[in-house]
């Protein structure tokens, strides 16, 4: 067992885990933070997206021992005094969800993509960067809209 | 994923250490390939030690006509740095189509050369550079590196320290990606430095590997066509489900004739 302590959407959190435990399942079983899915376990779906230190990642391929002294960014972590991220809205907006299992997932490869490239991000680069991110139910079109308009909004 | 004991070090000399006191030690890098094939229990360390700590291992440097990138520098980095896309942008371009940024934030060059797995994409480019991969034991060639399907020439308590990238005059690397994995079902990286061509091919065989017979046809004529009469040995082409043998033998030649486009 090991104690790891990481900032985990703004605040200090620690817990004693298995040097086998997954980030996925220190942020979901310990701190109780279920909006992180788990869709594959197996790095393929994007569902467990969370950001480290400011990038994305698949929370079930990294250790929560790796994660010590880090900090953490977990789709609860968005919101600010209730109200929507901008992704958050436009993913609302315009339909980017359906069943939503992956939309977790969805929203935080989306913010990394706007960090990386911009809020005028083109329509092709936010197609090839989702690559990582599988949805069952929406055929795509609508949460690349959402992209869209949720990195015009970041944008401000 | 069975239960081992985990350790971070901040040293080379401290990983080298642990690994030889451990029953079954493995590094972990990046964790991209580690922890998946921990997961299908493909391995079972009794240690793993995390080289993530590690600063010495970190970073990006030219030095005249040498690119130098540490182990631990990830893809995403590579894809980033300027170094690179300025000395040589297919190498920055390779890197930037691994796999998904989340993998490209995880993953790391020296993971991706000491794994070899057959469908990698660096490896091609460390062939058809001639690129050398440092250790903390000694330099090893490109050429000399990849022995076999996921073997390397790397000993248990060898650290991949940087990988070595000469610069060339013109260089480029095509893959045709599997659809959902995005690695190469083949890879072809050409690079062309006076009359020297070399070419690095991945995804076709058991390990990358020289396309010898192409170096030779494109050396006396650096043009598409010139790969036109080039044979290539169908029977030591891996065939699966993704592709067959007969069209990952016609795929060599088609990114290999798109790579010499992109040359030039
Ligand atoms: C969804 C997905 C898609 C991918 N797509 C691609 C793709 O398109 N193309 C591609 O090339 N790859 C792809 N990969 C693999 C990815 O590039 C991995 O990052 C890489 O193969 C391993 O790097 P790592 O840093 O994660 O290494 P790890 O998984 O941590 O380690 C891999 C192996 O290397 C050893 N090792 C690591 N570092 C060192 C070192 N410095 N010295 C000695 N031994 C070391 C470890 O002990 C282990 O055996 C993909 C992976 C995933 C999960
Ligand atoms: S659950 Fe992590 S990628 Fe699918
Ligand atoms: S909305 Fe159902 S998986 Fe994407």
């Amino acid at each position: 067992m090991q104690t790891v302590s990481m900032n985990v959407n703004g605040e200090p959190k620690s817990g004693e885990v298995e040097d086998r435990t997954l980030l996925v399942e220190f942020l979901r079983e310990q701190l109780r933070l279920t909006g992180t899915h788990v869709g594959c376990d197996t790095s393929q779906c994007g569902a467990c997206v969370v950001h480290v230190n400011g990038v994305s990642v698949k929370s079930c391929t990294m250790l929560a021992v790796q994660a010590d002294g880090g900090d953490v960014t977990t789709i609860e972590g968005l919101a600010n005094n209730g109200e929507l991220h901008p992704m958050q809205q436009a993913f609302k907006d315009n339909h980017g969800l359906q069943c939503g299992f992956c939309t977790p997932g969805m929203v935080m490869s989306a913010i990394d993509i706007v960090n990386r490239n911009g809020s005028d991000v083109d329509e092709a680069t936010v197609r090839k960067e989702l690559e990582g991110n599988i949805c069952r139910c929406t055929g795509y079109h609508n949460i690349v809209k959402a992209v869209h308009a949720g990195a015009k909004n970041m944008g401000g | 994923m069975y239960n081992f004991s985990y350790q971070k070090v901040s040293s080379v000399a401290d990983a080298v250490d642990a690994i030889k006191k451990a029953d079954d030690g493995k590094f972990v890098a990046g964790g991209q390939t580690m922890l998946p094939t921990m997961k299908h229990r493909l391995a079972s360390p009794s240690d793993v030690i995390d080289l993530g700590g590690i600063d010495e291992l970190k970073g990006i440097s030219v030095d005249g006509d040498t690119v130098t990138i540490g182990a631990m520098t990830t893809h995403a980095e590579v894809a980033a740095s300027s170094d690179v896309q300025g000395t040589i942008p297919a190498l920055a371009n390779l890197a930037g189509n691994i796999g998904d940024p989340a993998v490209r934030n995880r993953g790391t060059i020296g993971g991706s050369i000491a794994n070899n797995d057959p469908a990698a994409d660096y490896p091609a480019a460390v062939i058809g550079l001639g690129a050398t991969i440092k250790t903390n034991k000694r330099e090893i060639s490109g050429d000399e590196f990849f022995t076999g399907m996921f073997e390397t020439a790397l000993e248990d308590d060898e650290v991949i320290t940087a990988v070595l990238f000469p610069k060339a005059e013109a260089s480029a690397y095509m893959k045709f990606e599997n659809p959902a994995s995005r690695y190469a079902i083949v890879g072809v990286f050409v690079a062309k430095s006076g009359d020297i061509v070399k070419v690095g091919v991945t995804g076709a065989t058991a390990c990358a590997h020289r396309g010898l017979r192409l170096e030779k046809a494109l050396n006396g004529n650096f043009a598409a066509e010139a790969v036109d009469e080039v044979e290539i040995p169908v029977e030591k082409m891996n065939s699966d489900i993704h592709a067959s043998a007969e069209y990952r033998a016609h795929l060599v030649k088609v990114m290999t004739k798109r790579a010499v486009e992109a040359c030039s």
